[in-house]
């Protein structure tokens, strides 16, 4: 194809997605746009799977049978999403193993929040609360972008996750209104997850500069900042009614703009953990890579056993 | 790993009544597995009472470049739709 072709081919498909047309995947689409959607589909589809590891840590010590049942449903439907999402990028021409093996040797990277350690059961509460409310908040604006497979298994998580941040509040609430021990232990959680969770936008406006290409894209369809700014709103008055405190002094509620104002984040430590100096980056992935590994022999068992049935019934029918 | 699990593409029927309908698609090693993957990735919910899958090599897809070609021609036969004849208000039940 000439410069021009591609450069007409190009001006079409912009135009599409300025009206709201959903490209799917065997549409024309330019090499960056399918590489970008690559990168962040499947960068969406490691976080939830590694996102399994923080909260499997306490499925066998969850402390009733209420609570482990929905912590396993939790996980498991994070397995799920997994998958929807590896699917979708799937589409784009990149494969399963290509993915695994991207996220194995480091190349692709995945949310730096679970590379935060979930110590007391308190942890799970703030996890489900503030990771997975971020999480929505990411997720239901994605619900409309551009590429079909990504929006769909979009609304299919959003609907299933809804449960997810409920489970965690309720955690929360059950410790914040228990002894002055468990309250304590609410209070360390969002301490601890406070932070983390406000990084998971990603960098500020001015230091992401993919934010204008993606916003064209309707891969994104707010900014990290906007983004970020709904999540505190929206949290504090519920950390308000657990009747724990937001560890930030700068925080105060302006009500000119009816929006709260919060202090500085960290963003040397945002930048230490995601390039895998966080406290559990080398966890996350050895328990990944020794999962793989381990099911090797798994997967090539079934296969073979597949291709033999497979032989028996050709032969029976000839 | 020797082989990879090949690719199904899953229809679930929500309920009786309906049409299965494309719910999307994972890896396993044959048909059985991958009706039990099916069952548990997309039906956790109750989302369906009857379950396809396919392998996704054995699926034939039209080409999106055909587009013209195959679909353009139906836009200028309005005469297909009902709208397209005019008949007196008083003509009930047509």
């Amino acid at each position: 194809m000439s410069e021009k072709e591609i450069k007409n081919l190009e001006e079409i498909f912009e135009a599409r997605i300025a009206r709201d047309d959903k490209i799917e995947p065997k549409d024309w689409m330019p090499e960056k746009y399918r590489k970008t959607h690559i990168r962040q589909i499947s960068q969406h589809a490691h976080s939830e799977v590694v996102g399994m590891l923080p909260e499997g840590n306490w499925i066998t010590r969850a402390p009733s049978l209420r609570r482990k049942a929905a912590l396993l449903a939790k996980v498991q439907d994070e397995g799920g999403h997994g998958l929807y999402l590896y699917s979708a990028a799937e589409t784009l021409g990149i494969s399963r193993e290509e993915m695994y093996e991207q996220l194995h040797s480091g190349k692709a990277k995945y949310s730096s929040i679970f590379n935060y350690p979930s110590i007391t059961w308190a942890d799970i509460g703030a996890i489900g609360w503030l990771v997975d409310g971020a999480a929505i908040i990411n997720q239901v604006a994605l619900c409309g972008t551009s590429f079909g497979p990504y929006a769909r298994a979009m609304v299919r998580i959003c609907k299933e996750e809804s449960f997810h941040q409920r489970q965690g509040y309720e955690i929360m609430l059950t410790l914040s209104r228990g002894t002055e021990e468990q309250k304590a232990m609410a209070q360390d959680a969002l301490n601890r997850w406070w932070w983390p969770s406000l990084m998971m936008f990603g960098p500020r406006d001015e230091d992401s500069p993919h934010t204008a290409q993606s916003m064209k894209w309707k891969l994104k369809r707010k900014t990290n900042d906007e983004l970020r700014q709904q999540f505190v709103d929206q949290t504090v008055p519920q950390a308000d009614i657990l009747g724990i405190s937001v560890p930030d002094p700068d925080l105060k509620f302006n009500s000119e703009t009816g929006h709260y104002e919060f202090g500085e984040i960290n963003w040397d430590e945002f930048w230490q953990v995601v390039k895998g100096h966080g406290p559990c980056n080398k966890e996350r992935m050895e328990a990944r890579v020794g999962a793989w590994e381990g099911g090797a022999w798994v997967r090539d068992a079934a296969m073979a056993y597949a291709e033999k049935q497979e032989k028996r019934k050709v032969a029976k029918a000839s | 790993m020797k082989k990879e699990w090949p690719l199904w593409e899953v229809f679930v029927r929500s309920k009786n009544g309906l049409e299965h309908r494309h719910f999307g698609s994972l890896h396993a090693a044959d048909a059985e597995m991958a009706l039990e993957n099916a069952r548990d990735v997309y039906t956790r919910r109750s989302e369906g009472v009857s379950i396809w899958v396919v392998e996704s090599k054995y699926i034939t897809a039209s080409n999106p470049e055909d587009n013209g070609e195959l679909f353009e021609p139906a836009q200028d036969k309005v005469y297909r739709h009902p709208t397209f004849y005019d008949l007196p208000d008083e003509v009930k039940h047509m």
